[in-house]
């Protein structure tokens, strides 16, 4: 709730921050931290998580949040919040290979019924569900605003538009 | 007359380059205001006169919002921008990021200017990572070419952008939900008043536009508010961008002056798929109520026709649909969208739209009861206008466009346990 504007968080700044991540990985979220007010660290918090979760394999432990919540001076219950609202953070693991699959009205009257199906089949599992060998995990997303390019699904940081059975073999057979 | 706002440069080769954004113009409004010291009430009022309505969906005149912030006002003020674009059906955004990024970027620093601000953010959601790439290019080319930074041009004014990355949640297009989003919170809006103009980003006075809003800024000051009007209709100043998907042969997106008939984009985006019929339109967005396609074909895509015909023209997000779709079927992925999105708040959103959706879902798939629509029409007056945010009318509006049109199709299917099309 938006009435009292001050960083939400209590928690008494963590003073042994270099600890918590590798160098790399905190000079970009640090990246992230410069662009807001100084006593706006919290403001960072997505784009923290985000980068947390890529080098953990696609998902978040709650020791990843904790630490997350440490270098930003938040209260960790203040990161799970945010970890739990939004979709794209992952707090189970997931396989290599996350397959997010639209099916709002512009793609599903253009057949992302069968593009569900024919990854299911493929695939060997539901929707929702990572497969045994840990290659695949099937989502349905929301729309993803690229209805144009109906049927069409996302996996790591690229769409796939206009999907047909051959293309999706395709783009699976070209992961690595 | 297409493309001579937002897509100017779409005939370019990398219209997203800065040398080739420069080779039409680009910038030079900006220097110009930079150079010339141009009084930035001028701005608002040029803004004004052109007649832009914000692009993300509400059609609040732009102009107007901006002169809702006291420039002289002591500390800090921002410039949002609203890329979250997440209505289904819209997909136009994308593009402006992709394709026109700089023109975005030097609106953002017009407005800024404009309103006495020396930050802003662009809120871009997180599945977007190709245009954030693109955009995040552009900002530095920007910087590096001293249109972003200290003492621009050696004006005196400062301004610094920024992209911000969303995870996520349609709810954060939800302007007071994306400024809480921006603030490291879950995207839950807030109640208005206050409105971001007095208390916005960080409690300080913010203004927020979509990105089509902001990137036709730099046309409109180049070429004159009356210029931008005139393209337009009574009412719908300028052209627009229209997202045009669903059972037609060449979805994309077009811009086009408001007040084109609905007939001529269908026709530019190829006519109906395989020579099928049209059956339905939904004309803004999933929130905007469905429209018969006879009622379209007459109609002209301007704020003031569509809200006519009972509906709206939304963030122009056009979902054509031909004779093969249930309505049903339709109706209940859309009610299941906006369960799915509640941010679950209110009770009357939270659960409303879990009762919609199942009441749909049980027509669906059979077991409907015949007093279902009447408990349908019920329940949506109980949602619209109760709640803290529009995603509760945004819910409520697609299920009364369906009863009012389509009635028919839901009797049916309660009566016969089965769709009458397919
Ligand atoms: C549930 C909901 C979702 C919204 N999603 C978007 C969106 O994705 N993009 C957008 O620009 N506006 C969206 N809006 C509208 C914004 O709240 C706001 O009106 C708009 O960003 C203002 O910019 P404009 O005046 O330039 O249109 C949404 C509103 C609601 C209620
Ligand atoms: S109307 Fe729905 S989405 Fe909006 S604040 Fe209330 S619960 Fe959240
Ligand atoms: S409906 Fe699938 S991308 Fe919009």
């Amino acid at each position: 709730m938006g009435f009292k504007n001050v960083p939400m968080s209590t928690a008494k700044p963590s003073e042994h921050k270099e600890s918590l991540f590798s160098p790399q990985l905190r000079a970009e979220i640090d990246k992230w931290i410069a662009k807001y007010p100084p006593e706006w660290r919290q403001s960072a918090v997505m784009a923290a998580l985000m980068l947390v979760q890529e080098e953990n394999g696609g998902w978040l432990t709650v020791e990843l949040m904790d630490k997350v919540a440490a270098y930003l001076d938040m209260a960790p219950i203040a990161v799970y919040e945010v970890a739990s609202f939004y979709s794209m953070y992952e707090r189970q693991p997931v396989g290599r290979h996350k397959i997010c699959v639209c099916t709002n009205v512009s793609c599903m009257i253009n057949g992302s019924d069968k593009v569900v199906e024919y990854l299911e089949k493929k695939i060997g599992v539901k929707l929702g569900q990572t497969s045994e060998d840990g290659r695949y995990t099937l989502k349905e997303v929301e729309c993803l605003g690229a209805c144009g390019g109906a049927p069409m699904f996302q996996i790591g940081k690229k769409y796939y538009e206009n999907l047909t059975p051959e293309l999706i073999d395709s783009i699976l057979e070209g992961l690595e | 007359m297409a493309n001579e706002v937002c897509f100017r440069n779409m005939d370019q080769d990398r219209p997203w380059l800065l040398e080739h954004y420069r080779s039409r113009g680009g910038y030079e409004v900006l220097t110009k205001i930079l150079r010339e010291k141009i009084q930035p009430e001028s701005i608002v009022n040029e803004v004004k006169a052109s007649g832009l309505r914000g692009r993300g969906g509400a059609g609040f005149p732009t102009g107007l919002k901006w002169s809702f912030i006291s420039r002289n006002a002591p500390g800090q003020k921002y410039v949002v921008c609203n890329s979250d674009e997440g209505e289904p059906g819209t997909f136009k955004d994308r593009d402006v990021l992709r394709y026109n990024p700089h023109q975005l970027i030097e609106g953002m620093v017009i407005a800024g200017y404009a309103i006495g601000a020396t930050c802003g953010y662009n809120y871009i959601r997180g599945e977007f990572w190709e245009p954030y790439e693109r955009f995040e290019a552009a900002l530095e080319e920007a910087r590096a070419a001293g249109f972003l930074g200290k003492d621009l041009l050696g004006s005196g004014f400062d301004f610094e952008l920024y992209s911000h990355l969303g995870a996520g949640a349609y709810i954060c297009g939800e302007e007071t939900a994306l400024l809480e989003s921006i603030e490291g919170k879950k995207g839950q809006p807030r109640y208005k008043p206050p409105f971001p103009a007095h208390f916005g980003l960080y409690g300080r006075p913010t203004i927020i536009n979509n990105t089509e809003s902001l990137a036709s800024i730099p046309v409109i000051l180049e070429k004159g508010g009356e210029w931008f009007k005139q393209l337009g209709v009574e009412n719908s100043g300028g052209s627009k961008l229209f997202s045009i998907s669903g059972n037609i042969k060449n979805p994309g997106v077009f811009e086009i002056p408001l007040g084109t008939p609905f007939a001529e984009l269908l026709e530019m985006a190829g006519g109906m798929k395989d020579g099928s019929k049209l059956k339905a339109v939904i004309p803004g967005g999933s929130s905007a109520p469905i429209l018969p396609g006879d009622v379209m074909m007459q109609l002209t895509m301007d704020y003031d026709a569509i809200a006519k015909a009972g509906s709206m023209l939304g963030s122009g997000a056009v979902i054509v649909l031909d004779d093969s779709n249930c309505m049903v079927k339709v109706l209940e992925r859309m009610s299941y969208f906006y369960h799915e999105e509640s941010c679950g708040q209110c009770t009357p959103c939270r659960e409303g739209t879990g009762w919609l959706y199942r009441v749909v879902k049980r027509i669906e798939t059979g077991r409907g009861r015949p007093q279902d629509l009447a408990l349908l029409d019920d329940m949506t007056t109980k949602i619209a206008g109760r709640t803290i945010c529009a995603l509760g009318d945004a819910a409520a509006m697609p299920v009364q466009g369906m009863l009012r049109h389509f009635r028919d199709e839901f009797e049916y299917h309660i009566k016969h346990k089965r769709c009458m099309v397919g």
